[in-house]
């Protein structure tokens, strides 16, 4: 407390340039890093074919999301060179391409208050394999870089890399810690049950005694 | 009986050199500058690798696993033979070591003939196998020639 009050006191006898010098500033920002908006989608989408996929979309702004964010998502077929617009969201209402291939089949499933650009495509053919590219504005962030995922349409879902290496794996390597798990609880037990096997055969005994004497006690009784 | 110890004990780091570098090497199937392995397949340009995984195929995954289990088969009983070494009975068999070794000479039998059979016909005449290839088929006889061996063995002395 007394050092701070020291510092205090020099300040104070300081000339006003120099005070002034102290001071932090507070209100700016550096402008370069802050004002770029990220936009994330996945990098791609496995799809049945006729089943339904989503394609979720979401950013990330250094600014609160104002009330004119906007998404716009726009497709380009495998093989194609242009991209179309399928699919924009501003001023608060969802617009859909009335035009093209994904009219009747596309559905906004997203909640731009929570940043969150989703669309849902219904029914998957073929002739949607291609990429898909998401662009979100949160005013005044507007610049920044557009997201892009594949879409892939299979008959059937292939089986991811590494799934059956690890349960064959897995598999084994269980069994074997069970075989030896149950080889040394056998040990044990047996070494338990060879004490209490000389138990049960000194029992044996004992009853087998009682019971030859009973039946000898039975012999003597006249037959009825 | 120095002897046989020392050359049983060559033979099995041979067999676990062998399968370490079969699993992991880049070389089961060799066309021109591609190189195909269990894991990854390489195209060299420019004096660069491009390589993209492989994998999907559910073949390519059980000869990864039966690889990597022979593997770890053959180290665990390399580490228990060094264990029997010190706590057998005299005129005792290395009987643990000789299971786990033949468990890898079976799993490493058992991925080379998936291998072998499944991977795809070459498109061209240049294909060919690669030494990995060829080593994870040596290894099947090495590995169960040394657990025979570790069978028979007896501790003396």
């Amino acid at each position: 407390m007394a050092i701070f009050s020291i510092l205090l006191s020099s300040s104070a006898s300081l000339s006003p340039p120099a005070s002034l010098v102290l001071e932090l500033p507070v209100t700016s920002l550096p402008s370069s890093q802050c004002t770029a908006i990220s936009v994330y989608t996945n990098w791609e989408k496995h799809a049945l074919l006729g089943s339904d996929v989503r394609l979720s979309c979401s950013f990330f702004s250094w600014h609160w999301t104002s009330s004119e964010v906007t998404f716009s998502w726009s497709y380009r077929a495998d093989g194609a060179k242009e991209s179309t617009t399928i699919f924009h969201y501003t001023n608060g209402a969802p617009y859909i391409g009335t035009k093209g291939p994904f009219k009747d089949r596309l559905d906004f499933v997203g909640n731009p208050n929570r940043r969150d650009g989703s669309i849902l495509i219904r029914n998957v053919d073929y002739n949607d394999n291609g990429t898909f590219t998401c662009d979100a504005k949160n005013p005044p962030d507007i610049m920044g870089h557009s997201s892009n995922v594949r879409l892939l349409v299979f008959e059937k879902v292939p089986v991811q890399a590494g799934v059956i290496t690890g349960a064959i794996i897995g598999v084994v390597l269980g069994v074997l810690i069970l075989v030896v798990a149950i080889y040394y609880l056998m040990r044990f037990l047996v070494a338990r049950r060879v004490f209490s096997l000389s138990m049960s055969r000194h029992g044996k005994k004992g009853k087998g005694k009682e019971g030859s004497q009973q039946r000898q006690a039975s012999g003597h009784l006249p037959p009825p | 009986m120095l002897a046989i110890l020392f050359a049983t004990l060559v033979l099995h780091l041979t067999d676990l050199i062998i399968l370490f570098v079969s699993t992991c090497a880049n070389a089961w199937r060799i066309q021109g500058t591609e190189s195909n392995d269990l894991w990854y397949s390489c195209v060299q340009n420019n004096g660069g690798h491009t390589c993209k995984g492989t994998g999907d195929e559910e073949w390519l995954q059980a000869v990864q696993a039966l690889m990597v289990l022979a593997t770890i088969f053959s180290l665990t009983s390399f580490i228990i033979f060094l264990c029997q070494l010190f706590t057998l009975v005299k005129g005792g068999r290395f009987f643990f070591t000789a299971v786990f070794q033949i468990l890898a000479s079976l799993f490493v039998m058992s991925g080379a003939i998936i291998y072998t059979v499944m991977s795809p016909k070459g498109k061209s005449d240049s294909e060919s196998y690669g030494y990995a290839f060829v080593l994870a088929w040596l290894a099947f006889p090495l590995t169960l020639i040394s657990g025979f061996i570790y069978i028979v063995l007896r501790k003396k002395e």
